[in-house]
């Protein structure tokens, strides 16, 4: 029996009164694919930092390959064969895949020998581990997937035998994630060790071989993927059983409140990121727009939203009786933007500063040119109060708050506004499951209420749980309608560029 | 680290340690050259404040440097670094020069003022505002053209004051001295808690100024344009998002800044000098920089770091007087120095502070 790769034991770590983590027990076998899941704040992304040395644990041992060693700093660690994969990417954009990978490694004050070595060994880890990537290709101009391969190629290059991947797939399309999880599989044959922090469970029952389980900075459990279940897991995670399936009744589409005709979308370079999209929103449904992120869903309800461009084509919006209103943006149109830390809030203000952001010039919130503090307060403990957001706090930095009472926050200022049609993106991006199923109920009530709602989501499963009709966007096409009833296969068509006839 | 400390960590405890670094290393360059630290400042704060004159002449520079100040730190704001303000202000000097040449017959000085104040701050808005509309319309960065403008500033006063405004048959380049009407009284108020004020050019302007810093916080904390502002300088998409005219923002926030260093020329053209002359922000545009940066963009703070200045400066020609071997380009050391720890590396003991905080803390907690 060989020495575990990785063996916790007792590590704890706080900052200031928070415990990240607590007297956490951690066992990896070598060759193994080990997934760790947990709520964001688990204290996930704390354990990893420990274990790549970025933070120092307050007690506790780690033991690599069996022998008890200090992770000092990232460079200890590479010199342990630990390399990881950053949620986001440490990546040198203007420079080339190979410069990227000899980065740190360029052996001399010449870069000739090290770069002709760098290049045979970019080779051969390609052709073992099924990592393509053209060594010449400016890292910036290659999609997120590739350049996570970059990444991965870069920790290799160090002589990687752990690799720590932290939330990979959060910004890849399926297809990518696929063919990550290929390349871990040629990892693992090849007797590497994987440790992969994920919140997605189904990414945990397709690849790992064994789970941990992360819950308020504590390990609370350590499972055989074989041996376990998606609920199992969820509930292990959360305390308690979640509802992965949204309760909903059937849709009572009524009156059309939003029409779109022949939208297109030109980006700057000239590029037709949305060709020719026409339908309707009626209240008291839900349109979801599924897509391989990048197909042009971003452009099309930034283009609704009135805050991106648009090239030709209308966006209209209806009053009660049927009649067209006027279309500006955010006025009867709630708009839940994709990115909440670049878009929905502005991170750096306080909650209550964030609850009007756009509406910041509407009377409700002061006559004149000045602020009402009062109002925009009371505003702002009311929306914290009736969307249950954490800490209630209003001064509290938006920044500081988790990624699922972000979202809160964004989602009662966009529906305390009570628009007729609400525009929704990721809603649940980096949310966490407890958050997610609150944040689907709303979605539900709101429907409910007579609430248009178009919604566009990468993440298939939300789409189908939530939309009563889907509408499937490909290169900025919409390739066609179907039911939530519509099989996984039958949409993955779609998003993939075959015709609704055809696939039929 | 991007931790977040303690308002009085960030806007008290971090200047001191760096105006104190500061002291340190301008204590070791006088101690180099032969003299005494200790006594150099004792010569800087009795120049500075022994004295009323000399008080007078410290609030005088303050006041130049709490209207840059307040004008770099509105356009910081909006994420627009204006180094423009010696342009702004020449061109408000001369806009105030003109209010008083033009009416210095027919009205006294508190009638004159608004024309002054408005003429001032409009002169210094345009010169403001053009460079925002180039980076608002063609992305022409603000650092390059603002700097630019100065170039540009001072040859067109050069030209103005030599073919318009000259006194023909006198060789000094400058216009005609306004009429006594038209001065801007001085500080006489003072006079029974600070005898000699009168005697230095400390003028009304101060009490403008600081006018100005309320004005300030009020647009920036208190108005929905301050709002608009302040979200789009922290995050230019959530502006987007939010349906903030970038155009708008950028300009008006650049003409408010342009104004305020505009208002300037109150200071040295109706209270000291009344007339319209060669160079008059004296450097005051570029201090305000490192007044700015050092005040955080926030007014109140602003008042005292221009008061931090208007001492170096006042005190420094005092130790320029009484210690001769330590020359007036010692005592710009000195400020160079003051401006290297405190503006341009604000933050650099703010990781060492940030770990004794945590440090701290963990053992409370």
């Amino acid at each position: 029996m060989t020495a575990p790769a990785i063996q916790l034991q007792g590590i704890s770590k706080s900052f200031g009164s928070v415990h990240a983590n607590r007297d956490i027990d951690l066992t990896v076998e070598k060759g193994t694919i080990h997934g760790i899941i947990g709520e964001n704040g688990a204290g996930k992304s704390t354990l990893m930092s420990i274990l790549y040395g970025f933070y120092q644990a307050d007690r506790g041992t780690i033991a690599v390959d069996g022998t008890q060693v200090t992770i000092r700093d990232s460079d200890a660690a590479i010199g342990l064969g630990i390399g990881m994969v950053h949620q986001h990417f440490m990546l040198v954009e203007p420079f080339t895949v190979l410069e990227n990978v000899m980065l740190g490694a360029e052996g001399g004050a010449l870069l000739n020998k090290g770069r002709a070595e760098a290049r045979q060994e970019l080779q051969r880890l390609e052709k073992e581990y099924e990592l393509n990537v053209d060594p010449d290709a400016i890292v910036g101009d290659l999609p997120v997937g590739l350049q996570q391969r970059v990444e991965i190629l870069k920790a290799l290059y160090r002589g990687a035998e752990i690799l720590i991947l932290d939330e990979p797939t959060g910004v890849l399309t399926p297809d990518e994630a696929d063919h990550l999880f290929r390349i871990l599989g040629q990892l693992r044959a090849q007797g590497k060790t994987v440790l992969l922090i994920t919140h997605k469970l189904r990414e945990i029952m397709a690849i790992t071989d064994d789970v941990s389980v992360m819950r308020q900075g504590q390990m609370v459990a350590t499972r055989h993927t074989a041996d376990t279940s998606v609920e199992e897991l969820a509930e292990l995670m959360v305390g308690r059983r979640v509802l992965l399936q949204v309760d909903k009744g059937a849709a009572t589409p009524g009156k059309v409140k939003l029409e779109v005709r022949n939208l297109e979308v030109v980006d700057d370079i000239g590029v037709r990121r949305v060709k020719d999209a026409s339908f309707q929103v009626r209240a008291g449904e839900i349109v979801g727009i599924a897509g391989v992120s990048g197909n042009g869903q971003s452009e099309l309800l930034e283009a609704i939203a009135g805050i991106g461009p648009i090239a030709s084509g209308e966006v209209e919006l209806f009053d009660i009786s049927g009649e067209p209103t006027g279309w500006r943006p955010r006025h009867g149109l709630g708009h839940v933007p994709e990115d909440r830390h670049r878009m929905g809030l502005v991170t750096k203000f306080t909650a209550r500063e964030n609850t009007i952001l756009g509406y910041q010039r509407d009377a409700e919130f002061g006559s004149g040119m000045f602020l009402d503090r009062k109002a925009v307060l009371e505003a702002s403990k009311a929306q914290m109060e009736r969307f249950d957001v954490r800490p209630p706090d209003p001064s509290l930095k938006a920044a500081n708050f988790s990624g699922g009472n972000q979202q809160k926050i964004v989602l009662a200022r966009e529906i305390e506004q009570d628009p007729d049609v609400l525009l929704i993106g990721q809603p649940t991006r980096g949310v966490d499951v407890g958050a997610i199923e609150s944040i689907h109920r709303r979605l539900i009530e709101l429907r409910d209420a007579g609430k248009a709602i178009l919604l566009v989501s990468v993440e298939l499963d939300e789409i189908r749980a939530l939309s009563d009709r889907i509408l499937v966007m490909f290169a900025g096409e919409i390739m066609g309608e179907v039911g939530p009833e519509a099989s996984e296969r039958e949409i993955g068509l779609l998003m993939s560029g075959v015709w609704a006839e055809d696939a039929a | 680290m991007n931790k977040d400390l303690p308002g009085w960590v960030d806007f008290g405890l971090l200047p001191l340690l760096n105006l104190l670094t500061a002291f340190l290393v301008a204590g070791i360059v006088v101690l180099a050259i032969g003299e005494n630290p200790l006594e150099a400042v004792r010569h800087i704060l009795y120049g500075a404040f022994g004295y009323g004159n000399g008080v007078g002449y410290t609030l005088f520079y303050t006041t130049n440097f709490i209207f840059t100040g307040l004008a770099v730190a509105v356009a910081f704001h909006a994420s627009q670094f204006n180094i423009g303000g010696e342009g702004q202000a020449y061109l408000g000097g001369l806009g105030v020069g003109l209010a008083c040449l033009m009416l210095d017959q027919y009205l006294p000085w508190w009638g004159i003022l608004p024309v002054a104040i408005l003429l001032g701050a409009s002169f210094g808005a345009i010169w403001g505002a053009i460079p925002g509309i180039l980076y608002a319309k063609r992305g022409a960065h603000v650092v390059i053209t603002t700097i630019m403008f100065n170039f540009i500033s001072f040859s067109l006063m050069n030209y103005l004051i030599n073919e318009y405004l000259k006194m023909p048959g006198n060789a000094s380049v400058q216009s005609r001295t306004f009429e006594q009407s038209a001065w801007m009284p001085k500080l006489t108020w003072l006079e029974g808690v600070m005898p000699g004020i009168s005697t230095s050019p400390a003028n009304l302007s101060f009490v403008i100024a600081l006018i100005a810093c309320v004005f300030v916080y009020i647009l920036i904390w208190r108005t929905k344009f301050g709002y608009e502002v302040r979200v789009y300088g922290a995050s230019p998409s959530a502006a987007r998002y939010a349906g903030i005219s970038t155009t708008r923002v950028v300009v008006l926030a650049m003409a408010i800044s342009g104004g305020l260093a505009g208002l300037m020329g109150l200071n040295p053209v109706m209270g000291d000098q009344t007339r319209i002359f060669l160079d008059i922000p004296q450097q005051a545009g570029f201090v305000g920089i490192a007044v700015a940066l050092m005040g955080r963009s926030h007014p109140l703070w602003i008042v005292f770091a221009a008061l931090l200045f208007g001492t170096l400066y006042q005190g420094g020609a005092e130790l320029a007087f009484e210690m001769p071997s330590i020359t007036r380009d010692m005592v710009v050391v000195i400020q160079g120095l003051v401006i290297l720890f405190a503006g341009a590396m604000e933050y650099m003991f703010r990781p060492w502070v940030a770990r004794a905080f945590s440090m701290r803390e963990q053992e409370n907690g």
